[in-house]
């Protein structure tokens, strides 16, 4: 894990999340390589959810998505991801906000 | 299913939704306001400052009960370099007034307030539901919404679509087009948590008093960004965002570029020894007057970041959210009074009313603003910072040097960087686009 990802987990440690298991609400279509927003995701998500594979495919686990919807607003458009905001009580619950 | 019919469904707990909530069951208007969060302010995200005269207009007293944290006394804006910052500081005892004018807030707890107020006006509220759908009837007309809870359509006669810059609703329905990565702005903050005290010896506060620093230059690594400093009262909230757009076609993360803020020598004794208890990420409308979208239509109105109703200049969106909640539902008031029906040309009062508020006379004054600054970001987040800062340096060193040859070779240093006819335009381009 890169010092960067190790540092973003760190933080996601102070959150509260209630995750809905099994039913993710950012799914990315299968593709064999990623366009250049896709792939930007894996820098630009400020949860680090976005991460490329070995076989240079981007992948999502959201668990720790702050819904924010940057990667709506880059990836949404060309369909290469399907995004719903989670189920009523689900995802973060932010204490401050 | 919920039989009853409402007069108006508000989608959303935000500050545009509880305005909106809080006006029409305030006037006697049976009102149903639709949360997706455990409660209101659960998913919300602000800096925040909360400008008192836009909630008075709606809470007249709430400064009696409401979750407020410090009034402002002091605002520091701050021009960085990678190791200083040249700023410009507004400080006056004429803030420490009866009724202050600028608080910060902890949106969570806030909306938390503002809902139970709209609860006690009247206004139906019902938690943890995600509205999935406009309901539409054969003609268009927007008549309801569906949930995703068993069975969960409801009817209303207008919708109030107050869904958030992320909003899925009205984009989905072909209301509006979703923001554009130069329309939005992804800001990332922590709460970083110190002792009272230390927080007011630090910043030089006294009481609840408080100050805010913004901060913009060479730490957003040359994109269109800024950072920020709020003081709370046991906390501080410091965050950081960039453009989408300039994100996109960088390799920095949110996060790192928040670190590297937070390390900066000039904020770094502010925040020493500080407990972090969350880190939050929203994205801010920074499209300013041109990505306003339709406002309303048969059925619908929509208020604040869902129509991207925020002064990123200024750095002001709770009070147009809140102002376009309340005209919004005085409208509708109104159409409600005079028994008529929830049309598109009746509900363009709503549209009509904002554009004679600050809300859309401030947003056209910097029509011009995003694109320029998105367009020229090296310039004014890189170059100038950084002659700046070594004009300071080179104005308050003493070392010998003749002033006369100090202030050459600090007009050199402007020239050779952006040339003549580069400095007078960058100058008129700003003055054209503020004015």
């Amino acid at each position: 894990m890169s010092l960067e990802a190790a540092r973003v987990e760190e933080k996601l440690y102070q959150n509260r999340y209630l995750v809905d298991v099994g039913k993710p609400h950012i799914v990315i279509e299968p593709h064999e390589k990623p366009s250049k927003n896709l792939l930007a995701m894996t820098t630009l998500c400020p949860a680090g959810c976005y991460v490329e594979n070995s076989a240079g495919q981007v992948e999502i686990t959201p668990d720790g998505c702050l819904e924010c919807g940057t990667c709506r607003v880059l990836c949404e458009p060309s369909g290469e991801i399907r995004w719903n905001y989670p189920r009523g009580g689900y995802g973060v619950l932010f204490k401050f906000g | 299913m919920i039989e009853e019919k409402f007069d108006a469904i508000v989608v959303g707990a935000g500050m545009a939704g509880n305005a909106a909530a809080y006006t029409l069951a305030s006037r006697g208007l049976k009102v149903l306001q639709l949360e997706r969060g455990e409660y209101p302010g659960s998913k919300n995200v602000q800096g925040g400052i909360l400008y008192a005269n836009m909630l008075e207009k709606i809470v007249p007293n709430f400064r009696e009960e409401a979750p407020l944290e410090r009034h402002l006394v002091e605002q520091r804006f701050w021009m960085m370099s990678d190791r200083s910052h040249t700023g410009l500081q507004y400080r006056s005892d004429d803030f420490n007034e009866e009724k202050p004018n600028r608080y910060t807030i902890i949106r969570s707890q806030f909306d938390r307030w503002f809902s139970g107020e709209a609860q006690a006006k009247g206004a139906i509220l019902i938690k943890e539901t995600t509205v999935t759908e406009l309901i539409s009837d054969a003609y268009g007309k927007v008549i309801g919404v569906t949930t995703d809870r068993r069975g969960g359509t409801i009817f209303a006669d207008v919708v109030v679509i107050a869904e958030g810059v992320n909003g899925l609703l009205g984009t989905r329905a072909g209301l509006r087009e979703p923001p554009k990565a130069e329309q939005v702005a992804l800001a990332v903050k922590e709460m970083h948590f110190l002792p009272r005290e230390t927080i007011e010896a630090r910043f030089n506060l006294h009481g609840d008093e408080g100050v805010v620093i913004e901060a913009a230059g060479t730490v957003s690594n040359g994109m269109t960004g800024m950072g920020f400093v709020y003081t709370n009262k046991e906390s501080v909230s410091v965050g950081f965002g960039c453009l989408v757009a300039d994100f996109a076609e960088s390799t920095a993360t949110p996060y790192g570029l928040l670190e590297n803020f937070k390390k900066h020598p000039s904020i770094a004794p502010l925040l020493e020894g500080s407990e972090v208890k969350e880190y939050a990420a929203h994205l801010i409308p920074e499209g300013g007057y041109k990505a306003v979208p339709q406002l309303f239509g048969d059925g619908w109105v929509v208020v604040g970041d869902a129509a991207q109703l925020n002064n990123a200049i200024h750095r002001e969106g709770s009070n147009l959210a809140m102002t376009s909640g309340r005209l919004a539902a005085e409208t509708i008031f109104q159409i409600k009074s005079r028994r008529e029906k929830m049309t598109k040309e009746n509900l363009s009062a709503y549209k009509k009313a904002l554009e004679e508020s600050f809300v859309m006379k401030d947003l056209k004054k910097y029509k011009d603003m995003p694109a320029l600054l998105h367009t020229q970001a090296k310039n004014y987040f890189v170059a100038y910072p950084t002659l700046v800062s070594n004009a300071m340096e080179n104005f308050l060193r003493v070392d010998g040097t003749p002033k006369i040859e100090k202030e050459k070779a600090t007009i050199r240093s402007f020239v050779r960087e952006r040339s003549w006819s580069g400095l007078f335009g960058d100058a008129w381009r700003l003055a054209r686009a503020w004015r």
